[in-house]
C-alpha cells in the first residue's frame, strides 16, 4: 500500500510539466515557438524529455513501476479472494465481547416464542441463521458445547465477498486499460487529409496529407472505400451582437462508396458526430478556405489552376496559403499570400479580416523568383516556402508592392513572368453572389482504433468496480446463544468491519432487534 | 422575453441570493462564537464515544419480555442548533433558492444548460456545493461547515460575476452535445463533494492539534465532532466526489474521441483532471496505509481540493489547450 501510494503521488507530481510545457504529441507549433524563443534553455529542457513528458522515459518509469505494482498485488489478492469465495465464514471467536461492536441480552429459562414453542440455544440460533441468510449473509453452524459444558452454539456469517470481487475488478480494469491503449496505438493509424468541395478521398496511402502508423501497421489494413465532400456549410452568428461572426454550425455532406462499389451513401459529418466507415472513425476536425488560383505564362498558357488550401490563422480565418510554380514560368515563383474573408483595413494600414464570412473576399500576395528548393526531390511541407534562396519580387520588402486581387480580378507578375487570377468560382448567372465565388475545404481525421470498444468496455468496468469495491460493506456478524447454569440463555451479537464500513453498528443492532422480534422476544431498553 | 431581460433577471436573482448568503455568513460566525461561550459554561463537552456492553436481564413472568443494556450506540452530542444556527440554515436554504432561480433564468436566457463558461460554471458549481450542504445534513448534521460553506460560495460568486461575468452567446460546435450536459455537470458535482470534504478535512485538521493541546482560543471546537469522526465524515463525502469525477474523466474521454477524434490526448485539461484522479486516488490509499491516516491524509484531500481549484481557475485562464471554453 506504501508503494502504491507513493507511486500514485509521483505519478501525479510527474504529470504536471506535461501543462507547463507544450508537448510534441498535442501542442507542436507550441514546442516550435518555445524553441524560437528559448534557444538557450529549449535544448536543456528536450534533453529531459519536457516537451514529450508522457512518453518519457522517467513518466513511463513512474507507470510502469505502478502497474508491476498493482499486477504484484492483484494476483495474491485474487487468488486468496478465489480461496475466500470457496470457503465457510470463519469459526466464531470465543470473547465476542473483546469486538468493536458488541451487545448481549439474557433471557431466563423456558420462555416461549410467538408459537408457544419453548425457546432453547438451538432454536434461537437456527432463528438467527436463517434471518442471516435471507439478509445476504453466507452462514456457518458451530458448536463449542464440549469445552464449557452447556450448550454454547453460534452462527458465524459474512457477506459482502462482492467489495473485494469489485475491488480486484477496478485494478485489473486498469491494467486491461493500459494494455487495449498500448495495442491500439501499436495497430491504429491516424491520418489527416483536406478535403476541398468536389474532392474526392480514396483510402490508400498517398490519399493521406499526413499518415501516422503505429508500430504493427501495414498497408493491408487498409479497407478500400471513397469519401466525395459535395458541400460545406459553415454558419456564423448573425443575430447576437455579443457573438458577431461567431461559428454556430459546421456541416459535411458526403457520399461515400465502400469497396470498389460504385453505389454511393449520401452522409453527413459533424463536430460531433463522427462518420464510421470500413472499421475507421471519420471526424470533422477543421475547415477553411480554398480559393482558386490560376497562374498563366505571358501567353496566356495556364501553368497552375486549382484550388489551394489556406489555412486559418485567426477567428475570422485570416488564412495563409502557399502557391509554388516550379515549371511553366521563366523563373521558379513561391507565392506567400493571405486571404480575408471579410477584408478591413486597420488604422495603420494593414488588413485584416474582421468576419469569417465570405462578405468582401481578398487575397494578397507576396511573390519570389529564384529556387524554390524542391528540385533536390527532398520532400517539402506543401504548406511553407523557404525563401533563402529566393529574391521577393512584390511585397512589403520592395518597392513593387503586394498585388491585391479580389474573385475575379487578374493582375500580372512583376519581371513579365506571366499573370495571376484569382478566379471566381460562383455560378456563371451568379458572379456577383461573393458568398459562393470561393470554394471551402474541410479537413478529415481518420482514425482506426482496434481497440477503441475494448477501452470502453474496460472503462466501465472500473466504474462498476470503483462502486462495489467503495459502497458494499464486507462484514462479519456472530450471533451466539450460550446456555446459563440456571437453563437460562445468554445471546450475544457481535460484529466486524472487513475494510471501511460505517453502517456496521446500525447492522449488527438491527440483526438484533429482528432477531429478537423472530424470536417473540419484546425488548425493553 | 427577450435572451439579455433573462440574464439580467438571472443576475439580480445571483446578486440577491449573495447578500442572503452574506446575512447566512455573519449568522453561522455567530453560532460559532455562541458555541465558544457554550463550550466554556459546560466544561468537559467533549463528546467522548462510550461503549456500554452491560447485561439486561429478563422481567416478569407471562409476557416475554427480553431486556437489553442501552443500545450500543456512540452518543452523538445532542445539541440542539442555537437560535442562530437555525436562522444562518434558513437563510442557506433562501439564498439557496435565489441562486438556483438565477442558475436557471440563465440557461433559459441561453436556451441550454447554464455552465458552458466559466461565469456559468462557477454560478452552477456553487449552486451544487450549498445544494450539497444542505441536503448532506438529512444524512448527518454538519451545521458547522456552514460558515465555511457559505464564505466560500461568497468568494466563487464574487469572483464569477465579477471576474468571469460573459454575456450569452451560442456554442460553438464542440459543445453542442448532450455530453455537455452529463460530463460537465458530472464535474460540478464532484467538485462539490471534494469542496465540502475539504471543508471537513481543515476542521479535522484544527480539531487534531487542538486535541493534542493546540488553539486553546478556539473553544467552539469542542462542540465540533472528534477528529476522528470528522475523518470518517471527510472520507465517505470524499469518496462520493472520487465516484463522480472518475466518471466525469471516462465521460469526457468518451465526448473527447466523439469532437476530437480520441479518447485521450494529454491536453492540458485532460492532465489536471487525471492529476486530481491520481491525488485523491493516493488519498483512498493513505486511509488503508499504516501512518497515514489522521492528519496526513487529512493534507492529501485539501491538496486535492487546491488542485480541483487550481484546474477550474489557472488551467482554465492561462494554460494552452483544447478546454478553451472559459469565454474570456
Amino acid at each position: 500500500m506504501r508503494t502504491a501510494l507513493f507511486l500514485l503521488l509521483l505519478l501525479a507530481l510527474a504529470a504536471v510539466p506535461g501543462s507547463l510545457f507544450s508537448q510534441r504529441s498535442s501542442d507542436p507549433n507550441g514546442v516550435t515557438q518555445y524553441f524560437a524563443e528559448h534557444p538557450d534553455t529549449a535544448p536543456i529542457l528536450d534533453k529531459f524529455q519536457l516537451f514529450d513528458v508522457y512518453t518519457s522515459v522517467w513518466f513511463s518509469a513512474i507507470y510502469l513501476l505502478l502497474f508491476i505494482s498493482l499486477i504484484g498485488c492483484v494476483i495474491p489478492r485474487a487468488i486468496h479472494h478465489a480461496r475466500a469465495l470457496r470457503s465457510r465464514p470463519p469459526r466464531t471467536p470465543v470473547h465476542l465481547e473483546r469486538l468493536g461492536t458488541f451487545s448481549a441480552s439474557e433471557m431466563k429459562a423456558g420462555q416461549t416464542d410467538a408459537a408457544g414453542v419453548t425457546i432453547t440455544a438451538a432454536s434461537a440460533i437456527e432463528a438467527a441463521r436463517s434471518l442471516l441468510r435471507r439478509s445476504g449473509y453466507r452462514v456457518q453452524l458451530f458448536d463449542t458445547a464440549a469445552k464449557t459444558g452447556t450448550a454454547d452454539l453460534s452462527v458465524s456469517a459474512e457477506r459482502g465477498y462482492l467489495r473485494e470481487t469489485g475491488n480486484l475488478l477496478f485494478h485489473t480494469a486498469l491494467i486491461c486499460i493500459l494494455i487495449s491503449v498500448g495495442v491500439g496505438s501499436g495497430f491504429g493509424y491516424t491520418g489527416q487529409r483536406a478535403l476541398v468541395v468536389g474532392q474526392a478521398f480514396a483510402n490508400v496511402r498517398v490519399s493521406f496529407d499526413s499518415f501516422n502508423p503505429g508500430r504493427f501497421f501495414t498497408d493491408a489494413q487498409l479497407v478500400p472505400y471513397r469519401i466525395v465532400l459535395n458541400s460545406f456549410s459553415a454558419t456564423y452568428e448573425e443575430q447576437n451582437t455579443n457573438a458577431l461572426g461567431e461559428p454556430i454550425d459546421y456541416t459535411a455532406k458526403v457520399t461515400t462508396y465502400e469497396g470498389d462499389s460504385t453505389e454511393g451513401t449520401k452522409q453527413t459529418i459533424k463536430v460531433n458526430s463522427p462518420l464510421e466507415i470500413g472499421g475507421n472513425q471519420v471526424y470533422l476536425l477543421g475547415n477553411g478556405y480554398a480559393p482558386h488560383i490560376t497562374v498563366r505564362d505571358p501567353s496566356g498558357t495556364v501553368v497552375f489552376s486549382e484550388p489551394v488550401i489556406y489555412l486559418a490563422q485567426d477567428a475570422n480565418l485570416t488564412s495563409l496559403g502557399i502557391v509554388k510554380i516550379p515549371d511553366g514560368l521563366a523563373k521558379q515563383v513561391g507565392i506567400r499570400s493571405f486571404f480575408y474573408p471579410t477584408v478591413a483595413e486597420a488604422s495603420d494600414k494593414t488588413l485584416a479580416s474582421v468576419n469569417p464570412d465570405l462578405l468582401n473576399p481578398e487575397i494578397s500576395f507576396v511573390m519570389y523568383t529564384g529556387n524554390l528548393g524542391i528540385d533536390s526531390g527532398a520532400p517539402k511541407s506543401v504548406y511553407s516556402l523557404d525563401v533563402s534562396k529566393m529574391t521577393e519580387v512584390a511585397g512589403p520588402d520592395v518597392s513593387t508592392a503586394a498585388i491585391h486581387l479580389k474573385p475575379g480580378q487578374t493582375a500580372q507578375i512583376p519581371g513579365g513572368l506571366g499573370s495571376i487570377t484569382f478566379d471566381n468560382m460562383a455560378p456563371a448567372n451568379d458572379k456577383q453572389n461573393l458568398e459562393k465565388s470561393v470554394q471551402r475545404f474541410a479537413s478529415l481525421d481518420i482514425h482506426r482504433d482496434p481497440t477503441l470498444g475494448w477501452v470502453l468496455f474496460f472503462a466501465i468496468c472500473v466504474v462498476l468496480g470503483l462502486l462495489t469495491g467503495l459502497f458494499i460493506p464486507r462484514r462479519r456478524v456472530w450471533v451466539k446463544a450460550v446456555e446459563q447454569k440456571d437453563g437460562g440463555i445468554r445471546l450475544e451479537y457481535a460484529g466486524l468491519a472487513r475494510g471501511e464500513d460505517p453502517g456496521l453498528e446500525s447492522a449488527v443492532a438491527d440483526i438484533a432487534t429482528r432477531h429478537s422480534q423472530q424470536l417473540g422476544l419484546r425488548l425493553t431498553p | 422575453m427577450t435572451t439579455a431581460a433573462l440574464a439580467s433577471y438571472s443576475l439580480v436573482a445571483v446578486y440577491s441570493a449573495m447578500a442572503v448568503y452574506l446575512f447566512a455568513f455573519i449568522a453561522y460566525t455567530l453560532d460559532l462564537a455562541r458555541r465558544s461561550a457554550e463550550a466554556t459554561s459546560n466544561v468537559p463537552v467533549v463528546a467522548e464515544a462510550v461503549r456500554t456492553a452491560g447485561v439486561g436481564t429478563l422481567s416478569s413472568a407471562g409476557t416475554t419480555v427480553l431486556e437489553r443494556p442501552a443500545a450500543v450506540r456512540e452518543p452523538t452530542p445532542s445539541r440542539r442548533g442555537s437560535v442562530f444556527e437555525r436562522v444562518a440554515f434558513a437563510l442557506t436554504i433562501l439564498g439557496w433558492v435565489l441562486h438556483v432561480g438565477g442558475d436557471v433564468l440563465r440557461g433559459v436566457a441561453a436556451h441550454r444548460v447554464p455552465w458552458a463558461n466559466m461565469f456559468e460554471f462557477s454560478l452552477t458549481a456553487s449552486a451544487i456545493i450549498v445544494g450539497v450542504f444542505i441536503f448532506v445534513q438529512i444524512w448527518q448534521p454538519l451545521k458547522f461547515l456552514g460558515a465555511y460553506i457559505t464564505g466560500f460560495v461568497l468568494i466563487v460568486l464574487g469572483f464569477g460575476t465579477v471576474g468571469f461575468y460573459v454575456d450569452v452567446v451560442p456554442l460553438p460546435p464542440a459543445l453542442q452535445s448532450y455530453w455537455l450536459v452529463i460530463h460537465v455537470f458530472v464535474a460540478t458535482l464532484g467538485t462539490a463533494f471534494f469542496a465540502v470534504g475539504a471543508g471537513l478535512s481543515v476542521v479535522q485538521l484544527i480539531q487534531t492539534r487542538r486535541e493534542h493541546g493546540g488553539l486553546p482560543s478556539l473553544k467552539f471546537m469542542q462542540t465540533f465532532p472528534d477528529s476522528v469522526k470528522l475523518e470518517n465524515l471527510a472520507y465517505r463525502v470524499v469518496v462520493v466526489g472520487f465516484v463522480f469525477w472518475t466518471f466525469t474523466l471516462m465521460a469526457g474521454a468518451i465526448w473527447a474521441e466523439h469532437a476530437w477524434g480520441r479518447y485521450w490526448g494529454w491536453d492540458t485539461k485532460e492532465v489536471w483532471t487525471f492529476i486530481i484522479w491520481t491525488i485523491f486516488a493516493g488519498y483512498i490509499h493513505a486511509r488503508a496505509t499504516r501512518g497515514w491516516r489522521g492528519s496526513r491524509s487529512a493534507w492529501l484531500a485539501l491538496i486535492g481540493f487546491g488542485a480541483v481549484m487550481f484546474n477550474f481557475t489557472v488551467v482554465n485562464l492561462y494554460f494552452h489547450g483544447l478546454h478553451a471554453y472559459s469565454g474570456l
